[in-house]
């Protein structure tokens, strides 16, 4: 049996199912909380922060965090959104990322996320980082330049027995996703479909297709990002 | 109201961004109503002839005579203004960051696919020539940068939009379609 | 060689969540750890490849290249620089003909950067195969290299006498010094090792227990300060078919090292401690975790476990409580910091990589294998021994009011006396410079709680130690007036922050970086009063991270920039709103060779 919670996000009162997650939980209300990392049913990793709000004045992750009665969220403020920002606008510098020349532009969520969240520029030097694009794989090309180490791929892809396709490798700054040399190899069609669909940016992309959707037509071109939970 | 004086140029760009400056259309004869150009390959001024209220910066810096321009316009405007992506993060040259520079020209005059007739294996040195910096360097990180307008090209909304803003003094709009970073 | 891999894989029954030891004994065997190797654990613990490389590559001490037949790894931390690492560093450099992160060409000698490795009070110092040498002079790293070219085994190589109490153990063998400079309820004497598990705990229930450390007003040693009785208790109330006990003995933040010194010389203190907490929480296993550098002490522990279960003191039924079975096991980590926070620590535990978990849940709902868990510091395990001995009440009279107690301080820096003093919590700044023989005027700072703590000056000294003043897991550093405050510490710890990131938040694996380029301009003396701004405002952006290490990151150069932003303010040009820290003659430099050209600089 399911119990009803209420809350308050932004001082709006809230209704939702006890235990789902912040930002489901948010959605269900109307109310957008911008995530990169999350993708719904598989589980949340707080990896972007993005999505982090205050829950009774402490910042918590709202991928990761369950409603519960009486909660007092803070969301859309001038501090916190300043900050998600700001994270956007590390996840530029720290990589290499050239929307014009991209295969993901228009699509990709985080350049959606610098738009609605209106980024000219990023307040950080450029790092321009020297990464590799790893084409080794018959069905994926890894393009590390573009990655945000978001671990979608590594959490939503596994082989039928539940292995790891996708792995984090190293640490820190030099953090990287590497794809298994064995069970990548045989990764099977849909698989590689679905990693690639998963991918946020466009570090994952499939071979001998791309720019198949004209400038005008793509997902974030007219509206912007988290309009969906937001119309509900 | 006395004219607001504006200089252009593109440093390490594809004057991609003075097209969709020019994809104003019939506002193009608004606009000059609005501004003077001064030092700008729209009126091919060469040199700045006096003090402008506006620079609009096209590419970023990937040589020594681009840093040489770049602090002649911000010496000279009032207000400067990276226009497009390669002024904002040095764009598609940029690709070749994080590469050393040596390996770059190794493979463009030397190893790469498609070098034929060089085989006395020169790298072009002529003094005339700008001196290659070792990265493609965005405008702000050389000189001090007042806005920004991104895009590849920025939407010639956009352009117009912020031209009329910083001669009028009103807010700048920016409509959610014609912020894009392609 | 396949074979030895195979011999490690099986000695460890195949077990996934044991790779962790796997790469531990590869790594010590072989020197590295092959692409050959990793298959064969892969293959063997059905895990995927890149499951075993995204652990192996985790940790400092794994390699997937040779390491050298002896590898030597030099703290690099803030106080074994002040203390002379440069000149050793360099010694060791020309006598091995090799520069740090390289290995010579016959395979003999690697030399290694690593974090500070808990010997704050003897540096510089160097762990060489694991074995620890102190107080390194370049005279003293000629003789180590002539002994290394002559072939002797590392053992061997030691030239002092070794060092006090239960380092001269034929067991341990060591150099290294407790330095014991004042001793309090936990590292006093006479204590008789089992007498809780044989005179008390069979007169109690495990509420009695729970009840008593809640009456000591007990918090946590690790720096949190979280009521280890409500730890407990919830622990206790968690639904879980098994339950377990950490201990916490993963002490990375650099300046500590008072955990290597209860496990040195109060070890049965610390197994009796968590024989307690498994008895409150009904946990069935316990887990030593000790961080990789003080697997000197392996042998040592290991054979004092095997004695606790000898005398009953661990395996069934102990001390005659019919039903009450436990057992201890020691688990290595292998060069993580962040494994000092408790759910990296159980991750790490677990065979995977050191990440912080997302919270809730916590470890005491789930934990170690999605069981309940506690996971105790070293000394919170220990002070509990003596609560449960002489009364909760008795405990809560030591110390102040929100923090009960006695607190291990790490004390290192310019001082006459470093080493490990226990002293109540209360303790103030000024009297602590005082015990350890350091001159108030000729100390600028103390940074007190390490890295991640706070940076103090002069004006601060009255301040007290304790949960709501200066809190602290116990690292004090001690900065003479002749330091380069700004260049000897901060910088030295921001580094320290981006190398120990585990880099699965974007705030953390990015900040610290950005934060540091920002302070070596200013150090450059480009900075402009701009840059002062950003650095603050940069630094609220680590808040947004999950785990205390990504939240505290940014700590060194905050904490500096309030209590000495006179220091900031000396190097960057006030006049200035704007340096772009560009160099022509830099930038056109490498083309300029490339092309054969001479730059034209006007």
């Amino acid at each position: 049996m399911s119990t009803l919670v209420n809350f308050k996000i932004d001082g709006v009162d809230c209704l939702a199912e006890a235990g789902i997650y912040l930002v489901e939980a948010a959605a269900e209300n109307g109310i957008y909380i911008p995530t990169l990392c999350n993708i719904q049913g598989v589980k949340p990793r707080g990896a972007c922060r993005i999505c982090t709000v205050m829950v009774n004045g402490r910042p918590m992750t709202a991928c990761t965090t369950p409603v519960t009665m009486g909660m007092e969220i803070q969301n859309d403020t001038p501090e916190i959104n300043d900050i998600r920002k700001a994270i956007i606008e590390v996840l530029f510098v720290e990589g290499n990322h050239f929307c014009p020349s991209c295969e993901k532009s228009g699509c990709c969520e985080l350049q959606a996320l610098a738009y609605r969240f209106r980024v000219m520029v990023p307040r950080f030097p450029f790092l321009f980082p020297r990464r590799e694009v790893d084409a080794s794989n018959p069905k994926i090309i890894k393009d590390h330049n573009r990655c945000i180490l978001c671990k979608r791929c590594i959490r939503a892809i596994k082989t039928e027995d539940g292995k790891n396709i996708f792995a984090y490798k190293k640490r820190g700054i030099e953090l990287e996703i590497i794809i298994d040399p064995e069970l990548g190899g045989k990764i099977t069609d849909e698989l590689a479909q679905k990693s690639v669909d998963i991918c946020p940016v466009g570090a994952l992309l499939p071979r001998e297709k791309a720019y198949q959707v004209p400038i005008g037509r793509r997902k974030y071109d007219i509206e912007p990002i988290g309009i969906e939970d937001e119309k509900k | 109201m006395s004219k607001k004086i504006v200089a252009t140029t593109s440093l390490a760009g594809c004057f991609g961004c003075h097209m969709s400056l020019l994809d104003i259309d019939e506002k193009i004869l608004d606009l000059i109503e609005l501004v003077e150009f001064n030092k700008s390959p729209i009126d091919d001024i060469k040199v700045f002839t006096k003090q402008c209220d506006i620079g609009l910066i096209e590419g970023g810096c990937c040589n020594s005579e681009n840093i040489h321009v770049l602090k002649d316009f911000r010496k000279h405007c009032n207000i400067l203004v990276s226009v497009g992506e390669c002024a904002i993060m040095g764009g598609l040259p940029a690709l070749r960051n994080g590469i050393p520079i040596k390996e770059c020209l190794d493979e463009a005059y030397l190893n790469g696919p498609s070098v034929r007739h060089n085989h006395k294996g020169i790298i072009p040195n002529d003094d005339e020539l700008p001196m290659l910096l070792d990265r493609v360097y965005p405008c702000h990180e050389i000189v001090k940068i007042d806005y920004y307008l991104p895009g590849c090209p920025p939407r010639a909304e956009l352009i117009w939009n912020a031209l009329v803003a910083l001669v009028t003094g009103d807010e700048l709009k920016l409509p959610y379609e014609v912020v894009k970073f392609d | 060689m396949a074979t030895t891999v195979q011999n490690i894989i099986k000695k460890y029954n195949k077990d996934k969540t044991r790779l962790m030891d796997i790469l531990i004994d590869v790594q010590s065997d072989q020197g590295y750890i092959s692409k050959e190797s990793i298959s064969k654990i892969a293959a063997e613990l059905d895990i995927s490849h890149v499951d075993v490389e995204q652990t192996m590559s985790f940790y400092h001490f794994f390699s997937d290249k040779p390491t050298g037949k002896y590898a030597i790894y030099l703290n690099d931390s803030a106080v074994s620089n002040m203390m002379g690492r440069q000149k050793v560093k360099e010694t060791l450099e020309k006598e091995t003909g090799i520069a740090f992160g390289q290995v010579t060409r016959d395979g003999l000698i690697g030399l290694f950067d690593t974090s500070c490795i808990g010997m704050n009070d003897q540096e510089p110092a160097a762990l060489i195969n694991g074995h620890v040498f102190n107080n390194l002079t370049p005279f003293r790293v000629k003789e180590i290299i002539r002994d290394i070219k002559e072939g002797k085994p590392v053992e061997q190589m030691y030239t002092s006498a070794y060092g006090d109490g239960e380092n001269r153990n034929v067991l341990v063998k060591t150099v290294v010094q407790n330095n014991i400079q004042k001793k309090g309820p936990i590292l006093s004497e006479d204590y008789i090792p089992g007498i809780v598990i044989w005179k008390k705990l069979p007169q109690m229930t495990p509420e009695q227990v729970i009840e008593e450390v809640k009456k000591s007003n007990m918090r946590g040693r690790g720096g949190a300060g979280f009521p280890t009785g409500l730890k407990w208790e919830f622990c206790r109330k968690a639904k879980g078919e098994k339950k377990y006990i950490f201990c916490n003995a993963d002490e990375g933040e650099p300046g500590t090292f008072k955990d290597r010194v209860i496990l040195t010389e109060r070890p049965k203190l610390l197994f009796e401690g968590m024989v307690i907490a498994a008895y409150a929480v009904g946990a069935d296993e316990g887990i030593a975790y000790v961080r990789h550098e003080y697997k000197y002490l392996k042998n040592y522990l290991e054979n004092l476990l095997q004695g606790a279960r000898e005398r009953n003191l661990l395996g069934k039924n102990i001390g005659g409580i019919e039903g009450f079975d436990f057992d201890i096991r020691i688990q290595f980590g292998a060069g993580a910091y962040v494994c000092g926070e408790e759910s990296a620590l159980i991750e790490s535990a677990e065979g995977k990589r050191g990440e912080p978990r997302d919270r809730p849940p916590f470890p005491v709902e789930k934990g170690y294998l999605d069981m309940p868990t506690v996971v105790n510091n070293v000394e919170t395990l220990c002070s509990v021994v003596k609560v449960i001995l002489n009364g909760g009440e008795w405990y809560s009279k030591f110390g102040t009011k929100d923090s009960s107690g006695t607190k291990l301080l790490s004390i290192s820096g310019d001082c006459k006396y470093p080493g490990v003093y226990e002293v109540e919590w209360g303790f103030s700044v000024s009297d602590m410079l005082e015990m350890v023989g350091a001159d108030e005027e000729n100390i600028q700072a103390v940074q007190v709680g390490g890295p991640s703590g706070s940076l103090i000056g002069p004006d601060e000294f009255d301040r007290t130690l304790c949960f709501a003043d200066l809190a602290t897991g116990g690292s004090l550093i001690i900065i003479g007036n002749h330091r380069d405050l700004l260049t000897d510490i901060v910088l030295n710890f921001t580094e320290f922050f981006v190398e120990e990131s585990c880099g699965s938040c974007s705030t953390c694996r990015n900040i610290p970086y950005l934060m540091k380029l920002k302070l070596e301009k200013i150090l450059d003396a480009r900075g402009v009063p701009q840059d002062l701004k950003d650095l603050e405002e940069w630094g609220k952006i680590l808040k947004f991270s999950r785990c205390g290490l990504g939240q505290t990151a940014g700590n060194p150069i905050l904490s500096s920039l309030r209590n000495f932003r006179h220091l900031y303010e000396g190097k960057i040009q006030m006049d200035k709103e704007y340096d772009s820290e560009f160099d022509m003659s830099q930038a056109v430099k490498a083309s300029c060779e490339a092309a054969g050209r001479v730059p034209i600089l006007n």
